[in-house]
């Protein structure tokens, strides 16, 4: 049976690991290469680093960083932040990424979505959305959160799909560091209505949190960064949470 | 020993050398046939679309290479798939070593495809094998399967079972990704290195 996968998030600025509440107050976590250690012994399915500085100067101490971690850890990893086009792709993926995420950059320039998925393949192509709930709707945003844009989540997600993106990234910013769970009904009318494997992402602050998500939210995989980061909830202790729910773990 | 990787334009090469690299081997990446000829063992790797890769292989004449190499082989993921004979990813007639189908997964309501994450195996005595745990979890990424033949030497079930590790003669090959399959991948590789 395929798994449920827990991801922990690892936020990357100026290379040290930090987590803020709703995409601000940045606190520092720590070393990425250690707690990316850490989380492989505890049993984590996958890591995902986003560079939220992503300027130019920090890019070659993010290659850095990538290719340190590749080296190290045997499990997949996704990188994303401030990847706007395909060489910047074919750069991190040089030095080891197993898939990168592309958020901003695809709302802009969609085809950048087709372009990576014929160059290197669908299953490294993760679109990462931002959305939050306005005027009645889900709503794409960009920035980091700080721009609306008039697309609709679903219909930008499913034309993601379309055009050849291999996982849906999903964080509901209403959710986001609140620790009261994760968008539950979003998340499973997004999974229902597209073939690609969904990472839920934002609130997570209990085990049941995470039951919920993959139950009622029929997520395929759920992400989280500070309950990990400072230890609330162990991962050991969650898969076994879990699996004593019925649910497939590794 | 001499550990080649088979250089051509798929992706996951470099993942494939860390991995190597954690097991204590300094792995060599080429598409020169003088290279590949005093290799002691070659793993072919590869993650992308089966049509481009293929071509590239029969530009560089590999198409015919590969299946006379004699030392131990080890396909991986799109690597296994071109070890078969046909793929119906882009109509892509393969290298035909295994005499074996390569299909895309079925559309089954409350099946994702593609088939992202960690997953058993079912497993049968085989010295790629060796000390894994039956029903252990391994890595996967992909939209296309090889079906179950005689050559199958692990099974998974997802949507249907299919070959989740094949062999023959000194061909082996894993659907899977050992070399992100955490401690179960790497006594994999391991063995592939030093029990065959």
């Amino acid at each position: 049976m395929l798994a449920k996968r827990i991801i922990p998030c690892l936020d990357i600025k100026d290379g040290q690991t930090v987590k803020g509440i709703n995409f601000e107050n940045l606190k520092n976590a720590g070393n990425p290469l250690e707690l990316a250690k850490k989380y492989v012994e505890e049993g984590a399915d996958e890591l995902v680093f986003l560079d939220i500085t992503a300027t130019i100067e920090n890019r070659n101490t993010l290659i850095d960083l990538v290719k340190k971690i590749a080296a190290t850890i045997n499990i997949p990893f996704t990188v994303g932040g401030g990847i706007k086009n395909a060489d910047d792709v074919a750069r991190l993926l040089e030095a080891g990424a197993d898939k990168i995420s592309i958020n901003s950059s695809a709302v802009q320039n969609p085809d950048l979505i087709d372009n990576l998925a014929l160059r290197f393949g669908s299953q490294c192509v993760v679109l990462a959305v931002d959305t939050n709930f306005y005027d009645n709707q889900w709503f794409v945003y960009v920035k980091g959160g700080r721009e609306i844009t008039k697309l609709t989540t679903l219909d930008w997600i499913k034309e993601a799909e379309n055009r050849g993106a291999g996982e849906i990234l999903l964080t509901s910013m209403a959710n986001d560091g609140t620790k009261k769970g994760f968008a539950y009904e979003l998340t499973a009318n997004i999974s229902e209505n597209i073939q690609i494997p969904v990472i839920a992402s934002g609130g997570a602050g209990t085990k049941e949190h995470f039951l919920d998500i993959f139950t009622k939210g029929k997520a395929d995989a759920a992400l989280a960064a500070s309950i990990f980061h400072f230890g609330e909830i162990p991962i050991p202790t969650l898969k076994k949470y879990l699996k004593e729910k019925g649910l497939v773990l590794r | 020993m001499k550990i080649v990787i088979l250089k051509y334009n798929a992706g996951n090469t470099q993942s494939v050398i860390f991995a190597l690299q954690r097991v204590g081997i300094d792995a060599i990446l080429s598409d020169e046939p003088e290279i590949l000829a005093t290799a002691d063992k070659i793993i072919f790797p590869g993650v992308g679309e089966a049509s481009t890769a293929m071509q590239y292989l029969k530009s560089k004449n590999l198409d015919k290479l590969i299946p006379n190499f004699s030392q131990p082989v080890l396909g991986i993921c799109l690597g296994m798939q071109l070890l078969g004979e046909y793929s119906e990813e882009n109509n892509t007639k393969a290298l035909g070593i295994f005499p074996t189908k390569v299909k895309k997964f079925p559309l089954v309501e409350g099946f994702k495809v593609p088939h992202i994450g960690w997953n058993n195996i079912e497993i049968s005595d085989n010295i790629l094998l060796k000390g894994i745990e039956n029903q252990a979890f391994v890595y996967y990424v992909h939209s296309y399967y090889m079906e179950k033949s005689e050559f199958t030497i692990a099974t998974t079930d997802y949507i249907l079972p299919f070959s989740a590790a094949i062999q023959k003669n000194n061909f082996f090959a894993t659907q899977f990704h050992p070399e992100k399959s955490a401690d179960v991948g790497e006594k994999i590789l391991y063995n592939f290195l030093n029990e065959i």
